[in-house]
């Protein structure tokens, strides 16, 4: 039943290739780009980037703020476990501390994990990913093999070791080391894109130009990589934001380091299951779920633009008007 | 043939790699795991030079020079021998290990199938049905894979073993049973097993969704696939056997980072279901610092996913011919 109704959609799609072709040609740059989306349609596609960039705005505005909203989260009171209420949104943890405090005071530990270790994710998987692409040869099959060594090595159970050998770890530290270990699939996607970009007619032009290779790399190259960079770094920060919400929840985070996931280490420490207290547990986890979510659905929208094929509500959209034409 | 080969090589040399991790970060990060227990007793009990000694020993630490150490470290992995566990001393590491990983991979082997097969399935599914209402799922199926793996497992442990009783909440079996080749002891395994493995089926099927299913719009825009609907064959035969087979090769290929995600993923849930398996191993090892346990863990959650992931490239050599052509 479901295929007939497809079907009869589909003979139109052929109809919406000049429409994704005068996409495909190269630009020269990420801005530029952007600006055209939001030129063009303020329509249903662009939904998905602005959700997502408010929400990761939201957050990032709150962690700026939160140690003056709140400037001391663990400040007990003589009621323990109470229920949401007017006096306390989320509830109270078993010493009597806010709930609601403490996730604002969190977001600044999880955002900052998230920016700082999607930054030298980007660095790295830059070294790796387009460096080795773009020199080729030796330096391409070494960095490789190293980036595709550390994406088969499984990340946490490594990072649990490396955490639990560093001494004085911090915030800082552990952000560190988790793009340490995770920085390897990104370098990847990258390597990708570089050979891709770099065999194209307008680089081989540049070389006819004998443009020197940093230029080459630098004006040609770079700028058409730079979507693919920004998800990197998206892919990065949503990767590290978890890591180490699963690693304070084992109890391997940052001493006295308020984040997410030390809040659910300290809820399940203290049996909030048992007790029933599920104001404790839900909103710091409902949390990284809409930071992560909102990051998700900005990778989303930068794949819809690197990859025209996956607009499929233009390609309906097209469809019907064809249809309406026909008709 | 040579493909197979170069695949073999790059394995064999993963594997070295992260023995030589194995080895060298303990030695380099903190000296010897005798100063990590002497730094954290102190105060305590002031440690008198012979304990300190017998510490040495106990843990295999010489003032070799660093290489003899290593010849003698690869010596005693080939037979086995990580020394003795500190917590369940005096057993093996490596027998502790053993008992570990029958239970995880039961676990994890069973959920990872089963959500590859529903992500797969469904994915292929909506990439089929692109543009239309199923494309709402999208979004929402970001925010699932956002989720923390441990936060969903508290979650499932409150809604279904706190408030609805409808599962056991800890452990592996129930220890009033005698483990052994008894229906009793087996159903017993399954119940226990049913939240663990819904945690991570739930956890991480949206991301083989999303990226199947974007797969499959992209194979959808192909010349074959418009080629085979115009020629009139039947919907199902074009997405059965022309669109799905291709969409679903580079979720083939992925394996290897969607394996280390659910690996990471399920040594969180372990530990919070208490689950007897590798994972929650690996969690009382580091709290207690039971350094040759947390090594040989590691070294056996590495090798037994470089393994898989070698037999996934071979079977990928084997589906995909242009593969072994490339190389």
């Amino acid at each position: 039943m479901s295929f007939t109704q497809q079907e009869l959609a589909d003979p139109e799609l052929s109809g919406s290739e000049p429409d994704l072709a005068d996409d495909g040609a190269p630009r020269t740059g990420f801005f530029r780009a952007a600006g055209r989306s939001t030129g063009r349609s303020r329509t249903s596609r662009g939904w998905k980037f602005w959700v997502g960039i408010s929400v990761c705005a939201f957050f990032a505005l709150l962690a700026i703020v939160a140690p003056f909203l709140v400037p001391n989260p663990n400040q007990s009171s003589p009621v323990g476990l109470q229920p949401p209420s007017l006096d306390h949104l989320f509830g109270t943890t078993n010493i009597g501390q806010d709930v609601l405090g403490q996730v604002i005071a969190g977001t600044t530990g999880s955002v900052v994990i998230g920016v700082v270790a999607g930054a030298i994710t980007v660095v790295l998987s830059m070294i790796f990913g387009v460096g080795g692409a773009f020199l080729g040869g030796f330096w391409d099959n070494a960095s490789s093999l190293v980036s595709n060594v550390f994406l088969v090595i499984p990340g946490l159970p490594l990072l649990i070791i490396v955490t639990d050998y560093v001494e004085s770890r911090d915030i800082i530290v552990i952000s560190v080391v988790i793009a340490l270990v995770s920085w390897a699939g990104a370098a990847r996607v990258l390597r990708a894109q570089t050979l891709s970009v770099r065999s194209r007619d307008y680089v081989d032009a540049a070389r006819v130009a004998s443009e020197s290779n940093w230029r080459i790399m630098l004006r040609e190259i770079l700028p058409n990589l730079m979507p693919i960079i920004a998800a990197q770094f998206v892919f990065g920060a949503l990767g590290a934001i978890l890591a180490e919400a699963g690693l304070s929840f084992l109890g391997l985070g940052a001493p006295g380091g308020k984040s997410w996931g030390s809040i659910l280490f300290f809820a399940q420490n203290a049996q909030a299951i048992t007790l029933g207290a599920w104001w404790w547990f839900v909103p710091p986890g409902l949390c990284i779920a809409i930071l992560g979510a909102a990051l998700g659905l900005i990778n989303f929208s930068i794949d819809e633009r690197i990859n025209p094929r996956l607009r499929t509500a233009a390609i309906v959209k097209h469809a019907r008007k064809a249809k309406g034409a026909n008709r | 043939m040579r493909y197979y080969l170069n695949k073999l090589g790059f394995y064999l040399i993963a594997a070295w790699i992260a023995i030589t991790l194995n080895f060298l970060l303990p030695r380099l990060v903190k000296g010897s795991p005798v100063d990590v227990i002497l730094a954290k007793t102190q105060g305590v009990a002031p440690m008198p030079p012979e304990a300190r000694h017998a510490l040495e020993l106990q843990f295999g630490v010489t003032h070799d020079p660093l290489i003899v150490q290593y010849v003698h470290y690869l010596g005693n992995l080939f037979t086995g021998n990580f020394g003795l566990s500190v917590s369940y001393y005096p057993t093996p590491a490596i027998d502790v290990v053993m008992q570990a990983l029958p239970w995880t991979v039961g676990l994890v082997g069973l959920a990872t199938v089963i959500s590859y097969l529903i992500g797969i399935v469904f994915g292929s599914w909506l990439g089929w049905r692109r543009g239309t209402w199923t494309d709402a799922i999208l979004p929402a199926s970001t925010f699932f894979s956002a989720i923390p793996y441990f936060w969903l497992a508290l979650v499932l442990v409150y809604v279904f073993g706190s408030i609805l009783h409808w599962f056991p909440v800890s452990g592996g079996y129930d220890f009033t049973i005698t483990p052994g080749f008894t229906p009793e002891f087996i159903g017993s395994v399954l119940l226990y097993g049913m939240l663990p493995a819904i945690t991570i089926v739930l956890a991480s099927v949206s991301g083989q969704l999303l990226g199947t299913r974007n797969m499959m719009v992209s194979t959808m825009a192909e010349d074959y696939v418009v080629t085979a609907r115009a020629k009139g064959l039947r919907p199902r035969r074009v997405f059965g056997s022309y669109a799905m087979r291709n969409a679903l090769l580079p979720s083939v290929a992925g394996f290897a980072m969607s394996l280390g995600f659910i690996v990471n993923g399920s040594v969180v849930t372990e530990s919070v279901f208490g689950y007897p398996g590798v994972g929650f191993t690996l969690l009382t090892a580091v709290q207690n610092n039971d350094y040759p346990l947390m090594q040989a863990l590691f070294l056996v959650i590495t090798l037994a996913v470089l393994g898989a992931n070698l037999v996934v490239d071979l079977v990928y050599g084997f589906i995909d011919p242009r593969t072994r052509l490339a190389n």
